[in-house]
């Protein structure tokens, strides 16, 4: 708990403008607000670049060589990597993994291809990359600065263009370094794709151990690939729906502390935690709104369970549905100004939307079986949901309703949440008879689908946004 | 539920599984039963002559003998001739112990989303404590609490354990 308040503490990363050599390199880099290469436009006229959004099948075919990180001078790191040579490669190693992992494009290294010197990162030997058939290059350098803060700098090159495609350097605390992986690897995904990143990102999750009918079910927090992963509460009262803040300051969760299940928001600056509202009724289902300032909740009063609206820094709570079915759950469109929610007010689970203020509600799912969970994607152009016909299935469908579509097909699959980039599906799955649960991921062909590695068994996947 | 009760004895000899939670040897007729803290025989003896404490949760147990727990189909909350049934025999004891009170626990099977499941439990539980109320129970004598797809009592993945977990269980507070 104190380790990840102080992650979040030192988690400032700070771009820098990346010098024009790496003579400079050795000069105090120059703090700005701004990252240096950002542009995530395709390049449309350079070969091996063309992107087009609905066909990945083109840059996921580039070959990508990513190389160990050079450093100016070995010494010891503060950071569990080791020296700075030890630490380069490492940090390659994180941008390999993250691009391996997720199936996107065909990367290679660290282990097997050269290394860099630290005079090479900004003039690559390109022959030996092309006699090597790589399309795309990786390089990189680490620098500590006096303080124990790292610099890591990112240079992709087209190796047949003999180009440099994209830069970009962070300053990051010794606690931190992997997120100059995953800056890197967002770096290349986005320069090489056309999409917005997502691997610097973080996912609050349930895990559980024990059995069936006596599991312990925990809060944890993770990084994207699984690292840095903490526990939060120890399992004594059953926690469930972890929900991360916008700015990843706080955690909605439910848990049975009191007895009655009840929304807490988890203040992970202070360790601190206090009830969304005071009610003796039960509360369950907390969202926040995109801008972080609204917390959705729903309600039972009587056994009849509505959705609810409060402010983020407390005040009275809002009523926005009133139908005597369950409503539960909610999900912002992206702008914040409709909520897509979850009622059983037809007789079965079913998917609505409204105003965000409750007005004009209407049902939007219409294709047999029931339809929960609905997730909003942050591209705004999708709703992730769980379809149920039989088995528990994940699925998409447009805004309006139409073109359902079925990501996955497994015995109970089910509360899938968006990656940053609205570009991923994560979900729980459960297993028949054991009801061992596991988090697994899935893009929007359905092709892709891999399970996440995790310590214990894993539920309530919450994939928060990408990190600034 | 006869439906349900059917299947009981089928669960009770093929069912080890879903039954290995269960401390309780339920009689054959009645579906087994979800605490550990029962104790029952066919012969139903009082609970004075099995030395249970009056007014406690071993004797609404005993005197309840599975009727302290009522069962619904998938998806709905409706208290049907049997639940009703069970529910008068939990007003009995009651009326009793007047200044016993009791929550009811609400549950349902792991075939739904979390949230929902959640939801439906706290109609369950409140179906039955609004049957009680209707029995001349004083509605702040029950509570209510909803365990959702959380704490299974059959263990199974099919429709026999789904339709043991879809269920409220009346429990005493102490």
């Amino acid at each position: 708990m104190k380790s990840a308040l102080k992650l979040l503490a030192l988690a400032t990363t700070m771009f820098v403008a990346l010098p024009a050599s790496a003579q400079e390199v050795q000069e105090a880099p120059t703090i700005a607000a701004e990252p240096v290469a950002t542009e995530t436009a395709p390049a449309a006229e350079e070969g091996g670049l063309t992107v087009t959004v609905s066909d990945e099948s083109e840059w996921q075919d580039l070959g990508i060589a990513i190389t160990s990180f050079a450093t100016d001078r070995d010494v010891p790191t503060q950071t569990n990597a080791g020296s700075t040579a030890a630490l380069g490669r490492a940090i390659s190693e994180v941008i390999a993994n993250d691009l391996r992992n997720n199936g996107l494009f065909k990367p290679a290294g660290p282990q097997g291809l050269p290394q860099p010197q630290f005079s090479e990162v900004q003039a690559p030997d390109y022959p030996v990359w092309q006699l090597r058939s790589a399309d795309m290059l990786v390089q990189g350098y680490v620098r500590q600065q006096s303080g124990g803060n790292l610099v890591v700098g990112c240079y992709l090159y087209d190796v047949a263009l003999r180009m440099e495609l994209a830069k970009a350097g962070w300053v990051v605390s010794a606690g931190d370094w992997r997120r100059a992986g995953h800056k890197c690897a967002d770096l290349v995904y986005s320069r090489l794709s056309g999409e917005s990143p997502f691997f610097d990102s973080r996912i609050a999750y349930i895990a559980e151990t024990g059995p069936k009918d006596r599991r312990l079910k925990r809060l944890a927090v993770m990084d994207s690939d699984g690292a840095n992963h903490r526990y939060l509460t120890s399992g004594q009262a059953t926690a469930l729906t972890p929900r991360y803040s916008p700015d990843y300051s706080k955690i909605l969760y439910l848990s049975y502390l009191n007895g009655q299940p009840s929304i807490y928001v988890y203040d992970l600056q202070t360790d601190t935690q206090r009830l969304v509202t005071r009610s003796d009724n039960p509360t369950i289902a907390p969202r926040w709104s995109p801008d972080g300032r609204w917390i959705l909740y729903s309600m039972a009063i009587a056994g009849n369970t509505d959705i609810y609206r409060i402010s983020a820094s407390g005040g009275e709570p809002q009523r926005l549905t009133d139908s005597p079915g369950i409503d539960v759950g909610g999900s912002f469109s992206p702008d914040g100004q409709r909520i897509v929610f979850e009622s059983d007010r037809s007789g079965t689970q079913q998917v609505y939307l409204m105003d965000a203020d409750g007005s004009n509600q209407r049902r939007i799912s219409f294709f047999g079986g029931r339809a929960a969970t609905p997730e909003w994607s942050p591209r705004g152009d999708q709703i992730a949901f769980t379809h149920i016909a039989g088995d528990l299935r994940v699925a998409v469908m447009n805004p309006n309703g139409r073109n359902m579509r079925h990501l996955t097909d497994s015995w109970q699959d089910e509360a899938p949440t968006w990656s940053p980039n609205g570009r991923i599906i994560q979900f729980f799955r459960t297993e028949r008879n054991s009801g061992k649960t596991s988090i697994w991921q899935v893009d929007l062909t359905g092709r892709n689908e891999r399970q996440l590695p995790t310590p214990v068994g894993a539920s309530d996947p919450a994939w928060g946004p990408i990190r600034e | 539920m006869p439906a349900n009760l059917k299947i009981g004895t089928g669960l009770i000899l093929a069912g080890s599984l879903a039954l290995s939670a269960c401390a309780t040897n339920a009689p054959e007729e009645l579906p087994p039963q979800p605490s550990g803290t029962g104790t029952s025989t066919s012969s139903q003896p009082s609970s004075s002559e099995l030395g249970l404490q009056q007014g406690s949760q071993a004797d609404f147990v005993n005197f309840t003998q599975g009727a302290d727990t009522i069962y619904f189909d998938t998806d709905r909350y409706n208290i049907d001739s049997e639940d009703a049934a069970s529910l008068q025999k939990q007003a009995q004891w009651l009326n009793r112990y007047p200044n016993t009170r009791v929550t009811v626990e609400g549950h349902a099977d792991e075939r739904g989303t979390r949230e929902y499941n959640l939801a439906l439990g706290e109609r369950r539980a409140n179906a039955a404590k609004n049957y009680l109320v209707s029995l001349g129970i004083s509605p702040s004598r029950v509570n209510t609490i909803s365990y959702g797809k959380e704490r299974p009592v059959a263990l199974g993945s099919d429709e026999q354990a789904w339709a043991q977990n879809r269920r409220a269980v009346t429990v005493t507070v102490n």
